[in-house]
């Protein structure tokens, strides 16, 4: 049977959800041009004025917001609200040290816990569940959105947060946890440390796992769901827009409804920024219709996907993601983790490398691997191992502390990097997804 | 005397230390004493040769890296109880040796030592009665 956590608006016939959209994008619109001078500097830019949006068609005469936009703002230029209205902030793993932060009132906190819940039950989901969260609570968005989903639908939740697989383990087994919320690639990590402590998917009383905040291919989720006995779902989301929730999948699996009566989408060309007809593969865009604190409207997310409207066997009206295809620009997503090259670059310049490198990714046992291959400086050879040892721990260091996770590095001779034009190849995505 | 010792950086792939030695033939460079450190990833040549200025600019044209340091050398009777003797003598004077190895020659076996202080080390095994080498002996032994 189909669990519905606001089955009215999940289910609620498309003209209703349009007619919805049109009403709150007006509204919406004219609320970010009173509040927010950084976009409305952007809409007298291009010559449009609240006015002149009618109608959710007039949507792309609005201005597009990007992760640039977002840096060049920080910290408070986006904001529509006074502080004392903000209750919270999320982060991303910005590029070079600077993040992207986004702000919420208690109002943006809830329609965002809303949403998880419906994931959560859309996923099977209900009061009488024990949800595992082992995403990372803090900043990322991930531990603190499925934790609120979790309590709108009354599960027990165990907010376990990242890290410390034994514990995680001795949690699920002894809690005897229904739900696991986590990356992918922690899933197939704890799947795989659990089958070698000799407990197999008969033992473990998991059901469900909500994963995200990372690629995963089809084989990947097969994987998954076999170690841990397990249906797996996928969620979408981006802190910029409010975080995991935006998008998730149903018991059809057949792409992930977009919660479109709090977000409006958009498929554009990310070449030209024209936006394209339903079906059409591009870049996704969203409005969020409802947020008060972070009102961000038009914001490109890069990802590259292509939407469907056929009807759900799931009942819900809602819009359908596909699977992003992949970035249009140079993030990696690395264990949950975005990843700007530039990242790592700034870390070798600092330690006294030149912009000799190359990021190689791969995947082992459904786990991403980061390599990362530097060209060592003549000056800091000598003839001590340790001494060359030291400097790698060094890098690997320097690197943990910028991304928030682990790369091994390895030094090369210089020159010895392919290069490609006179400029080193940078990076090597070996994963298959 | 010390003697510079080049080291050379090898990455940890098939064909790296030939091609070294293939540089090093073609500059007519002799190798005297070699030994290698090796981790996983990358391994570090250590060599004693008849011209240490000649091996680091051809080997650096060669695009290796290579650092030179100095050694302390020191001949010992090619017999049973010939190192522990010369071991001893570091012993005394407490000196902590970072590696060392070794080559053989006709009549004596030779040992080659990297110190933390090499000039430290030098003055207090001198008047102990060894044999050290100069870079001029390296060369002839």
């Amino acid at each position: 049977m189909e669990r519905y956590f606001q089955e009215e608006i999940e289910c609620a016939p498309i003209e209703k959800i349009k007619e919805l959209q049109h009403e709150k994008l007006l509204r919406q619109v004219r609320y970010v041009w009173d509040n927010v001078p950084y976009y409305r500097s952007k809409m007298e830019e291009k010559g449009v004025r609240p006015e002149d949006v009618k109608s959710a068609e007039d949507l792309c005469k609005l201005p597009f917001l990007s992760k640039a936009d977002l840096r060049a703002a920080y910290p408070y230029g986006l904001l529509a609200v006074p502080l004392k209205d903000c209750v919270r902030i999320h982060s991303t793993s910005g590029t070079t040290g600077k993040r992207v932060i986004a702000f919420y009132t208690q109002e943006d906190i809830d329609m965002w816990n809303e949403c998880c819940a419906r994931a959560i039950m859309a996923a099977g989901g209900t009061n009488e569940d024990v949800c595992h969260i082992a995403y990372g609570y803090g900043l990322f968005t991930g531990g603190a959105g499925l934790d609120g989903g979790s309590h709108k639908v009354g599960c027990l939740t165990v907010p376990c947060s990242s890290g410390n697989t034994e514990r995680q383990v001795m949690f699920i087994m002894d809690l005897k946890a229904t739900i696991l919320g986590c990356t992918p690639s922690y899933a197939a990590y704890l799947g795989e440390s659990m089958k070698e402590m000799g407990y197999g998917p008969e033992d473990i009383p998991l059901k469900i796992g909500i994963f995200g905040a990372e690629a995963w291919s089809e084989e990947m989720r097969h994987d998954i769901e076999q170690t841990l006995g397990i249906k797996a779902y996928d969620i979408y989301g981006l802190t910029e827009i409010s975080g995991p929730g935006v998008a998730y999948e149903c018991s059809a699996q057949q792409g992930m409804h977009i919660n479109e009566d709090h977000f409006l989408v958009e498929v554009i060309d990310p070449d030209t920024g024209e936006v394209l007809p339903e079906g059409s593969q591009g870049e996704l865009v969203f409005t969020s219709l409802d947020k008060k604190a972070f009102p961000l409207l038009r914001y490109r997310t890069r990802d590259i996907c292509v939407l469907t409207r056929e009807k759900c066997s799931c009942g819900r009206t809602h819009v359908r993601m596909m699977k992003p295809k992949g970035r249009s620009d140079d993030m990696l997503i690395i264990r949950g983790v975005n990843v700007f090259p530039s990242q790592i670059e700034t870390v070798l310049l600092n330690h006294g490398y030149a912009a000799n490198y190359q990021i190689i990714i791969g995947r082992v046992n459904n786990t991403d691997t980061l390599d990362v291959k530097v060209e060592l400086m003549p000056q800091m050879f000598t003839d001590s191992v340790s001494e060359i040892d030291e400097r790698r721990r060094e890098l690997e260091n320097g690197i943990k502390n910028i991304l928030g996770i682990k790369a091994k590095v390895s030094l090369v001779a210089p020159k010895s990097i392919a290069r490609s034009e006179g400029k080193a190849v940078r990076v090597i995505d070996n994963r298959k997804i | 005397m010390s003697v510079q010792q080049i080291s050379v950086f090898l990455e940890n792939k098939p064909g790296m230390l030939k091609k070294m030695t293939a540089v090093l033939k073609e500059h007519d460079i002799n190798i005297r004493a070699l030994s290698v450190a090796d981790t996983k990833d990358f391994g570090i040549v250590r060599m004693l040769v008849n011209d240490v200025y000649d091996a680091t600019n051809v080997l650096n044209e060669a695009h290796f890296i290579t650092s030179l340091k100095p050694v302390l050398v020191y001949a010992i009777p090619d017999v049973t109880g010939g190192l522990d003797a010369l071991l001893e003598k570091f012993d005394e004077a407490k000196i902590n040796i970072d590696y060392m190895y070794a080559f053989a020659g006709k009549t004596s076996a030779y040992m080659i030592f990297r110190v933390n202080k090499t000039s430290e080390a030098e003055a207090k095994l001198g008047g102990k009665g060894l044999e050290s080498l100069t870079e001029e002996d390296v060369a002839k032994v």
